[in-house]
């Protein structure tokens, strides 16, 4: 019989930026082992919802349970914990430029043994530990050496991915994976997030606007519009929803209920 | 009247506006200095800063007070020549140096390339997510990028001004032996008798709190940059001016603590 709490909880989040309500009561159950992709044009609000799960936001209303304990009641000290089961891929991949690939790679696993959530590693072992990484995302771990500055967007990505999943998450969040890559690229990223969150067994949210991304990488897709989860549905149902402004936007449609401000 | 009103009411908001920051800023210091005593401690990025700072800034530093040094012996002269008070001239050179000159150029000079930098550095972390990315990484950003550069600007600077005040001295010896024929015995002799412990002393306090202050205006204005390469520009302009008015201003408030009497 499988758990039937939601790893993940969201009841009426509820964000604001000044007069800009930007989420407006979003619900979402994402079950554990699974991936749910958020889906949405730019400026909906899908980064800030992202943020405020891993509370570098703080939201204005509403909960967001992770194993049912509602963390926006934390302390900062009370979300270290569940700090340390969570990794995170950014868009631009967030690398720290003073730092080697492999120092990057094994920044987290550093952390979290300074904080006492991990074994400490002797610079040799994370060096190691940075190479196998790197091969899991495919790439030599010769790569490790190098500075980020030297990689290109892809490989940033994937140096990103390899940071995310260093310390063998249980949640693991993408930040619009595929964004500034080509087709190929992107589908190679996507390839890699499925099978790093299969792997792992993490639970999974990713938000992007690439439909075939979104396809690839989920369980199940949600569109946020106007501050709601106003759709979800299996990724096989993206571009037969339904529902009119899903439609729209998975189309790429001019015409339909979203009204885009060209600034005319 | 209409006027006279709105010129009142802005200048009202502009007192309000710079209390709002001076409070900000005593927080942000406040916080990033409770770091200093509670573990994790970055001695690697603190090792970092204190090269950045200390041993990078050496010939800047060091050049600028060489000629200060210089221009001040020089500058005595041709007023204390007038007088035959070019006995003076060693007593002038190793005062100016050791209680202004020294702290408050070796800072500007910090001012300008170590919290341009800093500002630029973590300005730059801030819009491309790697702050956030620290966070998601177990790790405090103010904790990792703040508190070791705060310590590292209160224990470099001092250092800088010690080799500054040497060679500031070093400046005005030269000016005076090699340019104005100065007997070099004599002017080491009266510099030597005009060298007081308090006027050094005072020198490198004012360096610990001139190192502290600059590096937190770098520090501050960077961690809340916004709006990408633009915002980053306006935070390193924000944090080099801010840190060099503060810094002047501070000089005149402990000069006029050490020295008024």
């Amino acid at each position: 019989m499988t758990d039937p709490t939601p790893k993940i909880r969201i009841r009426g989040l509820k964000k604001a930026f000044g007069p800009k309500v930007v989420l407006d009561g979003v619900d979402l159950d994402v079950m554990g082992g699974t991936s749910f992709v958020v889906i949405g044009g730019s400026g909906t609000g899908k980064s800030v919802l992202l943020r405020c799960i891993l509370g570098l936001i703080t939201p204005d209303a509403g909960s967001i349970e992770i194993d049912g304990v509602d963390v926006t009641t934390l302390t900062p000290r009370q979300r270290e914990p569940y700090m340390a089961r969570i990794g995170m891929l950014f868009q631009n991949g967030a690398l720290f430029d003073s730092l080697s690939v492999w120092e990057n790679v094994t920044f987290g696993l550093t952390a979290a043994a300074r904080m006492g959530h991990g074994p400490r590693l002797t610079r040799a072992q994370s060096r190691a530990r940075a190479g196998e990484l790197l091969e899991q995302v495919g790439m030599d771990p010769a790569v490790g050496a190098l500075s980020p500055a030297e990689l290109s967007g892809g490989m940033q990505k994937r140096v990103g991915l390899a940071r995310a999943i260093a310390a063998r998450p249980e949640i693991l969040f993408f930040d619009e994976p595929t964004t500034g890559l080509d087709p190929i690229m992107g589908a190679v990223i996507d390839g890699l997030i499925a099978d790093c969150v299969r792997k792992l067994g993490s639970t999974a949210i990713a938000i992007t606007h690439d439909m075939a991304s979104a396809q690839r990488i989920g369980d199940r897709v949600g569109m946020l519009y106007e501050g709601r989860l106003i759709w979800q549905g299996l990724p096989s149902t993206l571009f037969d929803s339904g529902n009119p402004v899903v439609d729209q936007f998975t189309h790429g449609r001019r015409e339909g209920p979203i009204k885009v401000d060209v600034g005319k | 009247m209409n006027g006279i009103l709105d010129f009142v009411a802005g200048l009202g908001r502009a007192v309000l506006d710079m209390v709002r920051m001076a409070g900000k800023v005593a927080l942000f210091g406040a916080v990033a200095l409770s770091h200093v005593v509670r573990p994790p401690f970055y001695w690697r990025t603190l090792w970092g800063s204190l090269v950045e700072i200390g041993y990078f800034s050496l010939p800047v530093v060091a050049l600028t007070a060489l000629f200060s040094g210089g221009v001040i012996a020089l500058q005595s002269y041709t007023g204390f020549a007038q007088y035959h008070a070019q006995n003076a001239i060693a007593g002038i050179v190793i005062l100016a140096v050791t209680r202004e000159l020294g702290p408050v150029l070796a800072g500007l000079m910090v001012a300008g390339r170590v919290g341009a930098a800093m500002s630029a550095e973590i300005g730059t972390m801030r819009v491309t997510d790697q702050i956030d990315a620290l966070t998601t990484l177990s790790t405090n950003p103010m904790k990792y990028l703040v508190t070791p550069r705060l310590v590292a600007g209160t224990l470099a600077l001092p250092f800088l001004v010690l080799i500054a005040d040497i060679l500031g001295v070093l400046g005005g010896f030269t000016v005076c032996v090699m340019k104005l024929d100065f007997s070099a015995s004599a002017y080491i002799a009266a510099t030597i008798a005009s060298l007081k412990v308090m006027d050094v002393t005072v020198g490198l306090v004012k360096a610990a709190i001139f190192g502290f202050l600059i590096t937190l205006m770098g520090c501050y204005h960077g961690y809340h940059s916004r709006g990408g390469a633009e915002g980053v520009g306006a935070a390193t302009t924000a944090a080099v001016v801010a840190a060099s008015i503060l810094l002047l201003t501070f000089d005149y408030l402990l000069t006029d603590v050490f020295f008024s009497q």
